[in-house]
C-alpha cells in the first residue's frame, strides 16, 4: 500500500545560497495511514524545518527546498508531488489534507479576529460554508476539542482565553476539514504540565476517532513515549535514527538517541532522587534561611481614583526552611506563586507580611555581605549584553562596596574555569556565549559574594535538554564544594528529581504538600500533586491514555480583607506534610 | 570604528554617510568663513548674475555670491540643527530616564508634562516660542529644542521601562547595586543605540524646522545667511532667476536625506530586533 | 483600568496644561500687557488712562486670578477681541478655520490614498527592484520640505506651462466645490506629500513585520490564498501602527498648513496665526494656538478610539 506521505532525501536551505546554508541535510521517511510518527530533536536539529517544509510553508519563512521528493497521497487516492505542486494546488491541500498545529497558541492566532471567525474560515476555505452554517460548523469544531459553552466563546477574541484553551482553538481550525494529516510542531511546549496532559490526551482521543495520521514534532523524548507509533531522531539537519517506538526506547543504536535517554533528565517517580546530603535528624543546626508566613498580594484597583477593592493573593502564607548544603525545590505551574516567593525572599518584591532569617554560618568560601544570590531563568536577558564579562562578575563586588584588584580578578578567573568556562572570557561580551555558557556565567556572577544560599528561579528551563544535564551536574558539584543551600524553583519534575533534597509544592499560593523529594515524588498524598506527576511524561508510559481533565485554575483575586483559612498538616512518617484537603 | 565599517557597508547608510560627511566639511568652510566670496558683500554690478565660472550658482538680487551665502547658510542651519537636538537629546534622556527609574508619580507628572508639549502641532509650538522670545538664532535653538524634547524623553522612557523589568537589572538589584549604577550601567548603556538613531534623525528633522521658521521669516534674521531666507527672498525672483530657488531648494533637501539615509541604516545596524538572539 | 477611561481622564489634565502654557507664554512677551495688547497704539495713552485699562482687563490683578477670568471667558467663548481685525477672536478663527481643516484632511486623504497602497505593494514585492523604486520614492519624499516642493512646483507651473496655481478670491467648498478643490488641490499635495511618503514607508515596514508574524502562518496552514492572507489577516494588525501615525502627522498637518497657506496665499488659519504673530496680535495668537491644539487633541483621541476598535488587546485594557 502507498504511505500517505512519502519524503526521501529531503534538503532545506536558508538564505542567499540556500545549498550552502543547509539546515536540513537529506532527511527521508515514510507515512502510513493511521500512524503517529514523531520527530525528536534538540533546538537546531532541523525537525521544526521538516514540519514546515511538508505543507511547503517553509516557502514564506525565508527557506528554500534545496533537493529530494515528496510525496503525498491524496483524499481521492491521487499522487501529488510536494515538490512541484503550484501554490494554488497547494492553498487546496494546506488546511484540507494537511492541518498544522504550533508551538505558541499565544501569537498563532490573529489577536484582532475573533476565534469563531477564524474556524469559521477554514470551513469557508474548503467547504464553501458561510453564514449561518459556518458559524454552526464552527460551535461544532470548538465542542469537538471540549471546549465549554462554545457558542459564546466563538465570539472571543484571542487574548480572552488562557494558552491550553488557545492550543485547543488551534486543534479546532487544523482539523476542521478533516485533514488526514496533522503536523503539531512542539504543541505543548509552551503550555503547564497538566494542561500539555489534557492537549495530549485530546490528541490521543481525536486520532482515534478520526484515524488521522500525525507527525508530532518535540525535543521531549518522554512525550513521545505516550503517543508514537515510531520514532524518528534528528541532529543537525540529518535523521540520525529512526524506528519504531519500542525499539528506540529500550534499544537505541545511535549515541545520540542514547545520549537522549540517558544523560537528560527524565522523571522516574522519585527513584532518580538524590541520596547525598539528607537532613541530619539529630544535629540540630541552624538553617540557612528561614521563611515564616510569608505573605504577597498586589491590590486590584477598579478605577484611578477608587481604593483598592481586592488584591492578587499571590503568596498566602508559605513557610520553610533550608539547611546549609541542602536543595529544596519549589514545584509548581505557572501563576502559583512559585517565582514570587523566590523574589520577595530576595526583596525583587515587596512581601506584604512574613519574615525572613539568613543564617549566619559561614560557608566554606567565606562569610558574605549579601548571603543570599539569585540565578534567573532567562541566560539571555540576565546578563546586560553592553557589558565585558569582567564589567559583569565585578558588579557585585563594586555593590558591596569593594574594589575590582587583583585579588578580585584571581577570584573571577578561579571561578570562571569552576564553572567550565575558557580563560579569556573576561573581555568578552554576553552574545559571544552559548545559553549554557551564559547560564555558567550567570552562576559564577551570583557565587562572587559568597553566597551561602543561592536561589535558581527555573535556571536550567529556558536551555536545550543536554545542556540541562550538564548544567544540573555543575550545581551539585558547586553545592557540595561550597556547602551552598539552593532554593530551586522550577515547574519541571524531571529536573527537580534531579537536584532536590526536599520538595514543596505550591499551588494557587500556598504550599500544599512539602517532604523528602524520594519520598514526595514516589507516594504523593495531596490530590494536586497527584495530578501534577501523573501528567509528567516518562518513557516507562508507553501509550498510556492521559485523563481528560478540564478543571480550571482558581481565581487568586480575592475581595479585600480576605484571609485564606489557616492550614491544617497531616504528616507521613519523617518530614513529609501535605495540607488536609476539603 | 566597527561602527563606521557598518555603515559604509549598509547600501544607503553608504551615501547618508557621504552625503552628512561632505555637509559638515561645507559647514566648518561656511563658519570658517572659507566661501569663494564674502557671503554678505553686495557686487553691485553683477545683480541677478547666473550661474557662472565667477559666481558657481549665481548672485541674488543685491550681488551677493550664492554659493557662498549657501555655504554660511548650511553652517548656520547645522549650528542651530547640532545644539538644539543635544538640547533635547540632553533633556529628553534625563527626563526619560528618571519617568521610568523613579516611576509612579514622577512618572505621571513628567508625561503629563510630556503630553501637553506633544499636544500643540511642532511648528506651532516652535512659533508660539518664538513669538515670546523674538525671532533669532537661539531662540530657533531653544524653541526646536523643546519641541524635540518630548519625543526624546518617550524614546528613552519606554525602551528604559523595559530594560528596568530585565533580568539583568533584577540581578543588579540582589547585588544591592546603587541606583546611578544601575541607570548608567544597565539603562544609559543600553539605551545609547536607539539614542543614536534618534538623535540622527532629529538632526534632519531640526534642519527642516530652522529652514522653514528662517522661511517664515522667524528664524535666522538677514543680513545673515540662511537656508529658509534665500527660498523665501526667491519666490518673487523666481522666474528671472531660478537658480536662487533651485540651489537652496536642492541643498534643503539632500541634507535632510542625508540624515535620514543614516538614520535608517543606522536603526537596521543597531536595532536589536534585526539581531534575535537564537531561538 | 481601561485604557479608554484613563484616556478620557488625563484628557482635560493635559487641557488645562495647554492653556495654562499658552497664557503663560503671552505674560512672558516682553514689555508690558496694554502695549502687548494694543500695539503702538498704546504710545498714545495716558499714564491715567493705562491704569483704568489695566482695571478694565484686569492685568492690576494677580496672574491666576487673570487666568481664571480668560479661562471663564474660554469657557463662555469669548477669547477677546482682536487689535488687527477689531473682531472678536472666536469669529475670526472660526472664519478661518474650514479652510485650513479642508487642507489637512484633503492632504491627509491624498497620503493615506497613496501611502498605503504603495506601502503594501512594496512589502509584498519585498527585495524586489519595484520594491526599491517605492523606498527610493518615499524616502527623497519624506526629506521634502513642503517649501522646497511647494515652490518647485510652482515654477514648473509657471516657467514649463505658463501657468499660475488658482489663486484669487477663495471659494469655500459648499459654494463652489469645484473651484474650491482645484485651489486647494496643489497646496494638499504639497502639505501631503512628506506625509504620503511617511505612510508609505510605514505601512512597509508594518507589512512585513505582520507577514512574518506566527498567526499569518496559521493563515497559510488553512489553506488561506495570498490575497486573503494579505487583506483578512496582514492588513489590521499592520494598520495600526498607520493610525497612530496619522494621529501625530495630523498635527504637522496643522502646522505645515502655516507655511503651505504662506506659499500659496490661502486665507487660512495658519497664515492668519503668522500674521498675528507678525503684527503682535497677541490675544488672537492666543486664542488660535489654544484652538488649533485643542483640535489636535480631539484628533488624536478620535486616533484612540480608532486604535480602540481595531485592536480587541487594548479594549479589554491590556497594557
Amino acid at each position: 500500500m502507498t504511505p500517505l506521505l512519502s519524503v526521501h532525501d529531503l534538503r532545506v536551505g536558508f538564505g542567499r545560497n540556500p545549498q550552502a546554508n543547509e539546515v536540513v541535510r537529506g532527511v527521508s521517511f515514510d507515512l502510513a495511514d493511521g500512524e503517529t510518527l514523531a520527530i525528536v530533536g534538540e533546538s537546531g536539529s532541523g525537525k521544526s524545518v521538516t514540519a514546515l517544509s511538508i505543507n511547503r510553508l517553509i516557502d514564506f519563512g525565508g527557506g528554500r527546498i534545496t533537493g529530494g521528493a515528496m510525496t503525498l497521497k491524496r483524499a481521492d487516492g491521487s499522487l501529488v508531488d510536494l515538490m512541484t505542486a503550484t501554490e494554488a494546488q497547494l492553498t487546496g491541500i494546506r488546511g484540507a489534507e494537511i492541518g498544522m498545529i504550533f508551538q505558541e497558541p499565544m501569537t498563532s492566532l490573529n489577536p484582532v479576529l475573533t476565534i469563531g471567525s477564524q474556524i469559521e474560515e477554514s470551513f469557508r476555505l474548503h467547504r464553501g460554508l458561510t453564514g449561518r452554517q459556518a458559524i454552526a460548523a464552527a460551535k461544532d469544531a470548538l465542542d469537538r476539542v471540549r471546549i465549554p459553552d462554545a457558542a459564546r466563546r466563538l465570539k472571543y477574541t484571542p487574548n480572552q482565553l488562557s494558552g491550553g484553551m488557545l492550543q485547543r482553538v488551534m486543534i479546532a481550525i487544523a482539523l476542521a476539514c478533516n485533514p488526514r494529516l496533522l503536523i503539531a510542531d512542539e504543541p505543548t511546549t509552551a503550555l503547564d504540565v497538566t494542561v500539555q496532559a489534557q492537549i495530549m490526551a485530546l490528541l490521543a482521543e481525536l486520532k482515534r476517532e478520526t484515524g488521522m495520521s500525525v507527525i508530532f514534532i518535540t525535543h521531549d523524548i518522554g512525550l513521545v513515549a505516550g503517543i508514537a507509533d515510531r520514532v524518528m531522531v534528528m541532529q543537525n539537519g540529518q535523521a540520525v535514527e529512526q524506528g519504531e517506538l519500542n525499539q528506540i526506547l529500550d534499544r537505541p543504536q545511535h549515541p545520540y538517541t542514547q545520549h537522549l535517554l540517558h544523560a537528560v533528565p527524565h522523571f522516574a517517580n522519585g527513584s532518580n532522587a538524590r541520596v547525598d546530603g539528607q537532613r541530619d535528624k539529630g544535629a540540630a543546626e541552624e538553617p540557612a534561611l528561614e521563611v515564616n508566613g510569608l505573605v504577597v498580594r498586589f491590590p486590584l484597583k477598579s478605577n484611578f481614583f477608587s481604593r483598592a477593592t481586592g488584591a492578587v493573593h499571590a503568596v498566602d502564607g508559605v513557610d520553610f526552611d533550608l539547611m546549609p548544603g541542602e536543595t529544596l525545590a519549589i514545584v509548581g505551574e505557572s501563576g502559583s506563586g512559585k517565582s514570587t516567593t523566590a523574589k520577595a525572599v530576595l526583596g525583587l518584591v515587596r512581601s506584604t507580611r512574613g519574615s525572613f532569617s539568613v543564617g549566619t554560618r559561614k560557608t566554606a568560601a567565606g562569610h558574605s555581605a549579601k548571603p543570599v544570590q539569585m540565578v534567573f531563568q532567562n541566560p539571555y536577558a540576565s546578563l546586560n549584553p553592553r557589558l565585558t564579562i569582567e564589567s559583569i562578575l565585578a558588579e557585585p563586588v563594586i555593590a558591596t562596596g569593594g574594589r575590582v584588584n587583583a585579588e578580585t580578578l584571581a577570584r573571577m578567573a578561579s571561578l570562571l574555569e569552576r564553572v567550565g568556562l575558557p580563560r579569556n572570557s573576561l573581555e568578552r561580551y554576553p552574545h559571544e556565549f552559548s545559553g549554557g555558557q551564559r547560564q555558567r556565567l550567570c552562576i559564577a556572577r551570583a557565587l562572587m559574594l559568597n553566597p551561602s544560599v543561592v536561589v535558581l528561579d527555573e535556571a536550567v528551563s529556558a536551555l536545550d535538554v543536554s545542556v540541562q544535564a550538564k548544567v544540573l551536574e555543575l550545581l551539585v558539584d558547586l553545592q557540595r564544594e561550597f556547602g551552598l543551600a539552593y532554593l530551586f524553583i522550577s515547574h519541571d519534575m524531571a529536573v527537580v528529581e534531579r537536584i532536590a533534597h526536599r520538595i514543596a509544592v505550591i499551588y494557587a499560593g500556598q504550599i500544599v504538600e512539602i517532604g523528602d523529594a524520594a519520598s514526595v515524588l514516589s507516594k504523593p498524598r495531596h490530590s494536586y500533586t497527584k495530578k501534577l506527576i501523573s501528567a509528567v511524561p516518562t518513557i516507562e508510559r508507553r501509550r498510556e491514555h492521559f485523563e481528560l481533565d478540564t478543571r480550571q485554575v482558581p481565581s487568586l483575586v480575592r475581595p479585600r480583607g480576605f484571609e485564606p483559612a489557616p492550614a491544617r498538616w497531616e504528616t507521613f512518617g519523617g518530614d513529609h506534610l501535605a495540607r488536609v484537603e476539603g | 570604528m566597527r561602527i563606521l565599517r557598518a555603515i559604509f557597508g549598509h547600501g544607503s547608510g553608504r551615501i547618508g554617510g557621504v552625503i552628512v560627511g561632505i555637509y559638515l566639511l561645507i559647514a566648518i568652510l561656511g563658519l570658517l568663513g572659507l566661501t569663494p566670496h564674502n557671503p554678505i558683500t553686495q557686487y553691485r554690478i553683477d545683480r541677478l548674475h547666473p550661474p557662472s565660472a565667477a559666481y558657481w550658482m549665481g548672485t541674488d538680487l543685491f550681488g551677493r555670491d550664492v554659493a557662498s551665502r549657501l555655504m554660511a547658510g548650511i553652517g548656520q542651519s547645522f549650528t542651530v540643527a547640532f545644539f538644539s537636538v543635544a538640547f533635547a537629546a540632553l533633556a529628553g534622556t534625563i527626563l526619560g530616564l528618571a519617568a521610568a527609574w523613579l516611576g509612579r508619580r514622577w512618572d505621571g507628572v513628567v508625561m503629563r508634562v510630556m503630553d501637553v508639549l506633544l499636544a500643540f502641532p511642532a511648528i506651532l509650538l516652535a512659533l508660539l516660542i518664538v513669538t515670546v522670545a523674538g525671532p533669532g538664532t537661539w531662540t530657533s535653538v531653544i524653541a526646536i529644542g523643546i519641541v524635540y524634547t518630548p519625543i526624546f524623553t518617550r524614546v528613552v522612557r519606554g525602551p528604559a521601562l523595559s530594560l528596568k523589568a530585565r533580568e539583568f537589572v533584577d540581578a543588579a538589584r540582589t547585588f544591592g547595586s546603587s541606583s546611578s549604577y544601575i541607570v548608567t550601567r544597565h539603562l544609559l548603556l543600553n539605551l545609547v543605540a536607539p539614542l543614536t538613531v534618534q538623535v540622527t534623525l532629529a538632526l534632519a528633522w531640526a534642519l527642516l524646522t530652522e529652514a522653514g521658521l528662517s522661511f517664515l521669516g522667524l528664524g535666522t534674521q538677514p543680513p545673515a545667511a540662511s537656508l529658509g531666507l534665500m527660498l523665501s527672498d526667491s519666490r518673487n525672483l523666481m522666474e528671472t532667476a531660478p537658480w536662487l530657488m533651485i540651489f537652496p531648494g536642492l541643498t534643503i533637501m539632500i541634507s535632510i536625506l542625508g540624515f535620514n539615509l543614516l538614520g535608517d541604516a543606522l536603526r537596521d545596524i543597531l536595532d536589536p530586533r534585526m539581531r534575535r538572539a537564537p531561538a | 483600568m481601561n485604557y479608554l477611561m484613563r484616556r478620557l481622564a488625563t484628557f482635560p489634565l493635559v487641557l488645562l496644561g495647554v492653556s495654562i502654557l499658552v497664557f503663560v507664554a503671552i505674560r512672558l512677551v516682553p514689555g508690558d500687557s496694554i502695549t502687548a495688547m494694543l500695539g503702538t497704539e498704546a504710545g498714545l495713552l495716558t499714564p491715567a488712562q493705562r491704569e483704568s485699562l489695566a482695571a478694565y482687563f484686569g492685568i492690576d490683578q494677580p496672574w491666576f486670578v487673570q487666568y481664571w477670568r480668560w479661562i471663564g471667558g474660554i469657557l463662555h467663548g469669548n477669547f477677546g477681541i482682536s487689535v488687527t481685525y477689531g473682531r472678536p477672536v472666536l469669529d475670526v478663527i472660526l472664519e478661518r478655520f474650514p479652510l485650513t481643516l479642508e487642507l489637512a484632511v484633503l492632504s491627509m486623504i491624498i497620503a493615506l490614498a497613496v501611502g498605503m497602497p504603495a506601502g503594501i505593494y512594496a512589502a509584498t514585492h519585498s527585495e524586489k527592484p519595484s520594491d526599491l523604486g517605492v523606498r527610493i520614492v518615499a524616502m527623497v519624499g519624506q526629506s521634502t520640505p513642503s517649501f522646497v516642493l511647494g515652490l518647485l512646483i510652482i515654477y514648473t507651473l509657471s516657467a514649463g506651462f505658463g501657468v499660475l496655481p488658482a489663486m484669487g478670491e477663495f471659494a469655500p467648498l459648499w459654494q463652489d466645490p469645484l473651484r474650491n478643490l482645484s485651489q486647494l488641490i496643489l497646496p494638499a499635495i504639497t502639505l501631503g506629500f512628506a506625509f504620503a511618503a511617511s505612510v508609505t514607508r510605514i505601512s512597509r515596514s508594518a507589512m512585513l513585520d505582520v507577514l512574518g508574524d506566527d498567526y499569518v502562518r496559521t493563515a497559510r496552514s488553512k489553506g488561506a490564498s495570498a490575497r486573503s492572507v494579505i487583506w483578512r489577516h496582514a492588513l489590521p494588525n499592520a494598520l495600526i501602527p498607520v493610525v497612530t501615525l496619522s494621529g501625530i502627522e495630523f498635527g504637522y498637518l496643522l502646522g505645515g498648513a502655516v507655511i503651505v497657506e504662506q506659499i500659496y496665499a490661502l486665507p487660512g488659519l495658519g497664515r492668519m496665526v503668522l500674521d498675528a504673530i507678525l503684527q503682535r496680535d497677541y490675544a488672537l495668537v492666543q486664542g488660535a494656538v489654544l484652538f488649533i491644539a485643542f483640535n489636535f487633541m480631539i484628533v488624536n483621541l478620535l486616533v484612540d478610539l480608532a486604535y480602540v476598535a481595531l485592536d480587541p488587546r487594548i479594549r479589554l485594557g491590556e497594557q
